[in-house]
């Protein structure tokens, strides 16, 4: 079927509400990649064959993931009429309970985690229900009610294999009322005031980027989505890939129509062979609807999207790599300019934007630009997914409004130290970020104040480290993974960061003495000032920041009177 | 991998952008390797010189062009992985196997004397809350303990 009208676009959602809500239980796994590994599948296979061997009345799905990684295999289960109850910890043994428990509309309780009475898609409303009492609301949990959730919001809720759930939560209507009713340019207009920067790292305009690459010359054009995600650490962009994959379809249409561009591309990392399948699979549905392909809704506009696969380098994340890379050469940046809004893939005036950055186009074009910047803060707005990992209690995927402390999303959120341990610091931006100790923990998670602090706001790995961890180690790990990471096109990276490296690893041996901290000091300014692209510049922000705020560390390891200077 | 399966891989590819790391991609994802007379035959076929790829399977660390064991243990080296112990991981994977590699510029490949078991590292795989994490044939596994790897091995047919 092709949507070519707002009554095509309603039969569709109808479709998708009926198995959001069908007329009977309705039990969906959480199956992303992380629910997978926690035994997802076996637990869907199992609650299969009991349902099918009892001859139940009961829909068996899938869902995406909705971040509480901890407590997982998570199951949602709806009863009709009552509130959609989010399980946890469910394994094949417990698999009989569930089945019992829906049929009896009785949960266990020693499975239930919350109740969700109704659920705001933003882009739409789905009632679940009264009932269940007993069990904590939704917003009880501080892991949930300390979180806005804005990108996530269909995350764990809809089958991300189906597009009609994704319909049924408001999806596309945007894009249709975009194509056949806005003005391309006022499209750019409102993402410039809704003051969206891109969630790659570096946070610039989005809509400006936009302008700039409308403006350029030449007719044929490309807009490509940076899925590389290679910073270790962060998986927000696999999540949101594997848990809503028509989100980022939509938002890459809407900003193609903006800048009148017909080519897409989605550059992403094998590693995430999930996020791939489920991607190939939503474009697939994508285009037997008529909502990518030729004349679009019935217009005349024609977009397709295809995928490029990377293949484990780190720097193919940057820009003119990345373009390297599709491109089927070797990654490696060169100089910019020329940008790749003048000449990015094939020579082509490109437009570049991370999943996320695509992610945040629907609801700013549904809600509007005021709407989407009363969220976050000044010259930072909207919300910011982040992976919290590292040694904090609950580890898992948030999202929160820009500015948002460190010390409420560590501690609020994330319960603090894993296992009652004392926090000592996180580490923001991944291999380009810095360690921020937790004396700052004050400081705001917003594109500026992470500079401020010597560290960066990355793609939005947040790793938190216990006092077990030793800083300088770290510091170490970093300068490592830069270092086998260096593409070796420029002197300062390549040679620079093999240096420290030797000197680090000197340092941790107990064989260095103080003049080793100030070579290590000047070579890491060097390296920062004078590298040819971003990872070079910022590769020595992890031995930076650690110097500044966990001197003493540094200190422990020096020997004072090395005999011969430490050599 | 014969003829046939490498042009029906070829076949996948008619789009210029991504063409070919998806072609080299697929080939190591099916064969665990790229063999060296099978990048030549490629280079052939999609008329590339065979320098060219051989530069790009040496560049791009998805890729590897030594012959692994049946098993395939993929060790995650990643931030969150490393605070949470992949070292001690790591160890306890040589010790058990009985092997022994170096990491150098973020590779690492050892494989057993039997042949049945080939440990790599990488740099993440997003399952980054359930660190350290190690992923066998595909399969991951999260919340890796010492203790808890012979168990995970005796299910790829490793005993003590
Ligand atoms: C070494 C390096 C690695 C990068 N890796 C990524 C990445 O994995 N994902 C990403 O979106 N941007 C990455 N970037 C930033 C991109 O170059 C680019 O700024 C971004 O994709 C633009 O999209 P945005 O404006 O939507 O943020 C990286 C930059 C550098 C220098
Ligand atoms: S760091 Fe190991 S899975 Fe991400």
């Amino acid at each position: 079927m092709r949507i070519a009208s707002p009554e095509d676009l309603d039969a569709v959602r109808k479709i998708g509400l009926f198995k959001i809500q069908p007329d009977r239980p309705r039990i969906a796994v959480g199956l992303a990649t992380c629910g997978i590994a926690a035994g997802g599948n076996e637990l869907y296979d199992r609650l299969g064959s009991i349902i099918r061997e009892g001859g139940y009345d009961i829909e068996l799905t899938k869902s995406g993931c909705i971040g509480f990684c901890r407590q997982e295999p998570i199951v949602s289960v709806t009863i009709p009429h009552k509130p959609l109850v989010l399980l946890h910890h469910v394994t094949s043994d417990t698999a009989e309970d569930v089945i019992k428990g829906v049929l009896q509309e009785d949960i266990p309780k020693n499975l239930a985690l919350c109740r969700v009475k109704e659920w705001d898609h933003i882009t739409g409303m789905i009632q679940y229900g009264e009932g269940f009492e007993t069990i904590p609301d939704y917003h009880e949990i501080p892991f949930f009610s300390n979180q806005h959730k804005i990108i996530l919001r269909d995350a764990g809720f809809i089958n991300p294999e189906d597009i009609t759930e994704y319909i049924a939560a408001g999806g596309y209507s945007t894009a249709f009322s975009v194509l056949t009713g806005r003005d391309p340019d006022s499209v750019i207009d409102e993402v410039k005031r809704s003051g969206l920067r891109g969630r790659g790292g570096a946070g610039f305009p989005t809509g400006l980027k936009w302008e700039i690459t409308k403006k350029a010359p030449g007719s044929e054009k490309f807009i490509v989505c940076n899925a590389d995600e290679g910073d270790p650490g962060a998986y927000m962009n696999r999540n949101e890939m594997e848990s809503d994959p028509h989100m980022l379809i939509e938002g890459m249409l809407i900003g193609a129509y903006a800048m009148g561009i017909s080519e897409g591309l989605i550059y992403i990392r094998a590693e995430y062979p999930l996020a791939i399948e489920r991607l190939r699979h939503a474009i697939r549905e994508a285009k037997s609807y008529g909502l990518l392909g030729k004349e679009i809704f019935g217009t005349d506009f024609s977009f397709d999207i295809k995928i490029a696969i990377g293949a484990g380098a780190f720097v193919c994340g940057e820009s003119t790599a990345l373009v390297a890379s599709i491109e089927g050469k070797i990654g490696r940046p060169h100089p910019r300019p020329p940008r790749l809004t003048d000449s990015g893939v094939w020579g082509r005036p490109t437009d570049l934007n991370n999943v996320e950055t695509w992610c945040n186009v629907p609801v700013i074009m549904a809600k509007g630009a005021e709407w989407y910047s009363g969220t976050g803060v000044r010259g930072n707005s909207g919300t910011k997914v982040f992976s919290l990992v590292g040694k904090v209690d609950n580890p898992g995927m948030i999202e929160v409004p820009l500015g948002t402390s460190l010390h409420r999303i560590i501690y609020d959120i994330g319960g603090g130290g894993a296992g009652g341990k004392r926090v000592k610091a996180v580490q923001t931006g991944g291999p380009s970020g810095g360690c921020i100790p937790e004396r700052f923990f004050n400081t705001g998670v917003d594109f500026e104040s992470l500079l401020t602090m010597g560290s960066m706001m990355g793609s939005g790995g947040l790793v938190v480290m216990d006092e077990d961890t030793d800083m300088v180690d770290i510091a170490r790990y970093f300068i490592n993974f830069a270092a086998s990471e260096s593409c070796g096109k420029c002197l300062p990276c390549r040679e620079g960061l093999k240096h420290t490296l030797l000197i680090l690893n000197r340092i941790l041996a107990g064989k260095a003495g103080v003049e080793d901290i100030t070579l290590l000091e000047t070579l890491a300014d060097t390296i920062q000032a004078t590298s040819l692209c971003g990872l070079g510049q910022t590769a020595t922000n992890p031995v930076q920041t650690t110097l500044k705020y966990f001197r003493e560390e540094y200190d422990a390891l020096i020997v004072q009177d090395l005999p011969d200077g430490g050599r | 991998m014969d003829e046939k399966r490498l042009d029906e891989i070829i076949s996948r590819y008619d789009y210029p952008s991504g063409r070919i790391l998806g072609i080299l991609r697929d080939i190591q994802v099916s064969e665990g390797y790229i063999e060296k007379d099978l990048l030549r035959l490629l280079a052939e076929k999609i008329e590339v010189p065979v320098s060219r790829l051989y530069g790009l399977v040496t560049f791009y660390s998805f890729f590897s062009l030594q012959p692994v064991g049946r098993h395939i243990i993929t060790l995650c080296m990643g931030t969150p992985c490393h605070v949470k112990g992949a070292r001690t991981i790591l160890a306890t994977l040589e010790d058990l196997l009985g092997i022994k590699g170096e990491e150098e510029s973020g590779k690492y490949f050892a494989t057993t004397a039997d042949n049945q078991f080939t440990v790599v590292i990488a740099r993440c795989f997003g399952a980054c809350s359930m660190s350290p994490v190690i992923q066998i044939d595909g399969n991951l596994y999260g919340y890796v303990t010492p203790e808890k790897i012979p168990e995970i091995l005796a299910g790829y047919g490793w005993h003590p």
